[in-house]
């Protein structure tokens, strides 16, 4: 019954939580501008707008990748409150993304071709971080399980400190945020268009918003396992986190797609491979 | 007793037949007949030996022994005169020093080698035989309609197909001696038939590439060929153990010598590295030869032979090197097929890859690993035998190989394309097998050593992109083309079917499979076994489902959605992906997949694995000494 | 529905303008006059835009582009003609390469004339142009 109630209050929540964390985003992002920016309900209004209007497309059947996408996404993160295996979290999510991917491809279009191969490359950029991170709170807690993670008591953040490193540095991955913002972003609408979602409109470009929402809340909630024995300050770290990433977008230029890839997996292995096999040693030699 | 008595002599006089009768028709129904009868014995071996942990059989005949090595001998002769004449000097070597090993252990100990049980009949060994039968079956069945249309089309290649049936019918016989024998000296015996038939398979054009490349496959193979002699040597002359179920049980205990070379053998015959070249060359063969070898047979005898070892491996440093020999492979291939253009060169690569996932898990050694590498086993068979077999019927049609070529295949060959995207989602997608068994890698190497994770792990990222950005070419449209997929003929689609079905259904399977087939085998060796929970099953199926009512859904979607042209600055042109340029003229564009040469090239990348495993190899041998 | 006039997303086309009207609808977007906070966003997508804002004239090279751009556009869409050569052809009208302005290719809804146009008046076109829009959404598509 627990269960059902997260899940069904992630999907509730999630999208409102999302949508005022993106709004915020524009305001804070806006005010570091010199503007004063939208109202913080903005997203909302964008996606209602787009949710009345006629969808076109260039072929029929591309809708429907990104139907799926939004679903495994809300899939994802449904696992991921309902206390399940952070490993079948991590892989849903791929498997998301891989037909946001599809969907891009089947729109035939040049632009979101680009987009889609970059989007592929991102993928393999995040990955192993985002694994690493699963493997990592698995040796500290010794379960896979989500809700055990969150309920370890002891701060995951002590074991996991590069670990949390590695994980905020993809990050800006799953928020398509700068400096990875490459296969779509939220500013710069001129260059490459708007990558993957370049030919989506209409109710299909507000899937992608949404599910957007539904990953960052997700993402946010892996943040938050990392100081999970104390949920007030676990959300404020989650919160902070954010807006420095907010911060990263607006300061930093946009890395270039082999530097995305080679720096992403270079930080997995150095911090997130680094991390595991100290605390695997440290544990041999009966230190944790 | 009979009908592993059918399994072994079965496929051979088929062979036999295949190779004195000429006549096309007759041969066709010949290899329908036998594939359809070899694919119930084994379902009915499988019955038949359901309820037993294990079961010996023995023959006690020493002729066979004899007969054995008669034949070893005239097959070493043949290719001793064979290199001869191609002046390949280390085949020449290989195969003398090969001989006179065999020779020796004749001499010496002749006919004072008893051995208590011929026969070794277990779950692996079943599950080994029913993808062999099954897969093989269906592979043959392919051959008959797929060799037609290969004569068709290269005429300079002269017909053998006799010859060509001969030889598979007997890599399946030899296929079954090698997972049913419990005589190490026959498992060598078989061992050396499935290198030879490999040799003559890859050989088939006789042009001057396949030549070459059936001699490198020899060539590496002969290597792993001697140290399986002098493993058996070593452990009769020590021990006097000429059964494998002795040698597994004694384990470390004589010193890991044996296993050591069982292993090398393993990883010789598995193509990992620094030996896979053999196995990309291998592709010069016509596609079935390439199914064969990558799915059901050879490379699968490779990884067959180190998980018989695997328990013996737990916890030792030599396991770990075998299991860091297994990663890298895995790592360094995936890393090459992200650069690959071609079609048939992405799946060998895959295939390496994913065997060196499954040496992994045998070095480990450990009950979650062996179970992972168990459903790897079966997973990767099923999915790669019909992702290769439907490349094959895209090469007849289209006439080519190139992935940049398939653009638009789901117009072009709709049938085949959505069996290629089940196939290869199949290979790398939750919550189809090949992710399952991932998931328990990644499970094993967190229990027993985290370090081995960085292969499986980045290893396993670069896999989602050489995949998925096929499967984007595949369903692209860039403009109407008509249906290339008539000519394909009816004996093809049947194993096509097949596979299709049997991936998708493993999903569902797989808590049965498990249940009855692995889960026991693992009992019987480690006393333990890991089990999925109900709540992840049900996880698996719930995707499962959603996933399959997607062609349920795509026929009808988007049906109120109004068609534009894709956005190309609006300066779009009619017809096809093109752009009004200067002076209005149209400008067709192409668009490519990324391939990242920089990082992923193969000529780096291949150098870079065969050095670190040469150390690798070496480290082997000296810890196996020590 | 409130939403739609809260959120218009424009595409901006440059016809054959001599820059100038373009440089001005560019700097609504500066912090002295953020559009954004009426909810605008300049997209580069005919495809996500309702609001499409063209400045210049038309010519023979740029009828079938507009016209593209136009159709590409999901529905209701309205389109904003920015500056004088841009309603009418302006002082290029007569220029042998020039047809005139862009109500000659697409229905124009709002013309915003000045040479250039100034940001303020451009601010207020898009705005004219919202309650065209509502209505066409009342209306139901049409086109």
């Amino acid at each position: 019954m627990k269960v059902f109630l997260a899940i069904s209050l992630y999907i509730v929540l999630a999208p409102v939580i999302g949508g005022i964390l993106s709004g915020l985003d524009r305001i804070f992002s806006a005010r570091l501008q010199g503007r004063v920016g939208p109202p913080v309900f903005q997203p909302f209004y964008d996606v209602a707008k787009l949710l009345s209007k006629e969808t076109v497309v260039v072929r029929r059947s591309q809708g429907l990748y990104i139907l799926y996408y939004l679903i495994f996404v809300m899939f994802a993160g449904g696992l991921f409150f309902a206390g399940r295996n952070l490993l079948i979290v991590v892989f849903a999510l791929t498997l998301a993304d891989v037909f946001l991917v599809l969907g891009a491809h089947k729109a035939s279009s040049s632009y979101s071709f680009i987009g889609a191969q970059r989007e592929l490359i991102q993928i393999m950029s995040y990955e192993p971080a985002l694994l690493f991170t699963a493997i990592g709170m698995y040796l500290v807690t010794g379960s896979f399980y989500v809700s055990e993670m969150a309920s370890f008591g002891r701060p995951i953040i002590v074991y996991l400190p590069a670990m949390f490193l590695a994980f905020i540095y993809v990050q800006a991955i799953k928020f398509r945020k700068s400096p990875f913002d490459l296969s779509t972003s939220h500013h710069a609408h001129q260059e490459l268009v708007k990558g993957v979602t370049t030919e989506f409109s209409g109710k299909t470009l507000a899937m992608i918003e949404i599910a957007h929402w539904y990953e960052t809340v997700l993402v946010l909630g892996i943040v938050y396992l990392f100081f999970g024995f104390n949920a007030w300050l676990a959300a404020a770290v989650a919160l902070c986190e954010f807006f420095a990433i907010v911060m990263i977008d607006n300061v930093i230029a946009r890395a270039r797609l082999e530097f995305t890839f080679f720096s992403s997996w270079i930080v997995a292995l150095i911090f997130g491979m680094g991390n595991i096999i100290v605390l695997s040693g440290l544990s041999k030699m009966g230190l944790i | 007793m009979y009908l592993l008595g059918f399994l072994l002599v079965f496929p051979a006089i088929v062979a036999f037949a295949l190779l004195v009768l000429k006549d096309d028709a007759v041969r066709s129904h010949i290899v329908k007949a036998a594939a359809v009868l070899i694919s119930l014995a084994t379902i009915a071996f499988l019955v038949d030996n359901f309820h037993d942990e294990f079961r010996f059989y023995n023959l006690g005949i020493k002729s066979i022994d004899t007969g054995m090595f008669v034949v070893e001998v005239l097959l070493a002769a043949y290719i001793f005169y064979l290199s001869l004449k191609f002046k390949r000097r280390m085949v020449t070597l290989l195969v003398v020093v090969q001989t006179a090993a065999m020779i020796m252990l004749r001499v010496t100990y002749g006919n004072s080698i008893v051995v208590a049980n011929d026969f070794f009949v277990d779950k692996l060994s079943i599950v080994m035989a029913l993808i062999v039968g099954i897969l093989g079956s269906a592979i043959g069945l392919y051959s008959i309609g797929y060799m037609r249309d290969y004569h068709k089309a290269h005429s300079d290649v002269r017909d053998r197909r006799g010859f060509f049936f001969f030889i598979i019918f007997v890599f399946l016989s030899a296929m079954f001696g090698l997972v049913l024998s419990n005589n190490l000296l026959w498992i060598f015996f078989f061992w050396e038939i499935t290198t030879l038939s490999s040799f003559f398979l890859i050989g088939y054009s006789r042009t001057e590439e396949a030549t070459w490349n059936a001699f490198c496959a020899l060539e590496y193979n002969l290597w792993g060929g001697i140290a399986f002699i002098l493993a058996i040597y070593y452990s009769y002359s020590f021990f006097r153990i000429a059964e494998l179920d002795r040698l597994m049980l004694m384990g470390g205990m004589g010193g890991l010598i044996p296993v050591a070379l069982i292993c090398f053998a393993g990883i010789t015959k598995s193509a990992q590295y620094p030996f896979s070249k053999w196995l990309l060359g291998a592709m010069v063969a016509p596609t079935p030869v390439s199914a064969l070898l990558h799915s059901s047979t050879m490379v699968k005898a490779g990884v067959y032979i180190i998980l018989r070892f695997a328990m013996v491996l737990d916890n030792l440093a030599i396991g770990y090197v075998v299991a860091a020999i297994g990663g890298l492979t895995f790592l360094i291939g995936s890393a090459i097929a992200v650069s690959q253009h071609d079609a048939k060169k992405v799946l060998a690569y895959s295939t390496i890859a994913n065997l060196g996932l499954i040496v992994l898990c045998g070095g480990i050694g450990t009950y979650e690993a062996m179970w992972a590498a168990i459903l790897l086993i079966v997973f990767h068979a099923v999915t790669k035998c019909l992702l290769f077999l439907c490349v094959g019927v895209v090469d007849s049609e289209m006439h080519t190989r190139d992935i940049e070529d398939m653009t638009s295949l789901i117009t072009r060959m709709p049938r085949v394309s959505v069996m290629m995207q089940i196939g290869m989602a199949g290979m790398f997608l939750a919550p189809f097998g090949m992710l399952i068994s991932k998931w328990a890698v990644i499970k094993a190497l967190v229990d027993s050593n985290p370090i081995l994770l960085l292969f499986v792990v980045f290893g396993g990222s670069a896999t989602v992109f050489y995949w998925v950005k096929w499967m984007g070419k595949m369903i692209m449209v860039v403009e109407p083309e008509r249906d290339v997929e008539i000519g394909v003929g009816g004996e093809m689609w049947i194993p096509l079917y097949t596979l299709t079905v049997l991936t998708v259904l493993f999903v569902g399977f797989l808590p049965l499979l498990s249940k009855f087939l692995i889960v026991p085998y693992i009992i019987e060796i480690y006393d333990r076994t890991i089990t999925m929970s109900h709540g992840n099953i049900f996880i698996m199926l719930v995707m499962m489902g959603l996933i399959l009512a997607f062609p349920l859904a795509v026929i009808n979607y988007g049906k109120g959605a109004r068609i534009v042209s894709p956005y190309i600055c609006g300066a779009n042109a009619e017809g096809g992906v093109a752009f009004t340029g200067a002076f209005g003229r149209k400008r067709e564009m192409e668009m490519k997949d990324y391939y990242i040469d920089r990082y992923f090239g193969e000529a780096l990348l291949s150098r870079v694995g065969f050095d670190a495993s040469f150390v690798l190899i070496l480290a082997m041998f000296v810890l196996a000494v020590l | 529905m409130k939403a739609f006039t809260k959120s218009p997303w424009v595409i901006h086309y440059d016809g054959s303008s001599c820059n100038g009207c373009d440089i001005e609808v560019l700097a609504c977007l500066t912090p002295l006059y953020d559009v954004e906070r009426l909810g605008i966003i300049n997209m580069g997508n005919p495809k996500h835009a309702d609001v499409l804002l063209i400045t210049g004239s038309i010519n023979g090279e740029n009828v079938s582009v507009v016209k593209t751009i136009y159709d590409q556009m999901p529905n209701p869409k309205v389109v904003v003609a920015i500056g004088i050569c841009a309603t009418s052809g302006g002082i290029f009208g007569e220029c042998y390469n020039v047809s005139g302005g862009v109500d000659l290719v697409i229905p124009v809804d709002v013309y915003v004339p000045g040479c250039a146009a100034r940001p303020e008046s451009i601010i207020d076109g898009i705005v004219k142009a919202l309650s065209v829009l509502e209505e066409k959404r009342k209306g139901g598509c049409d086109d």
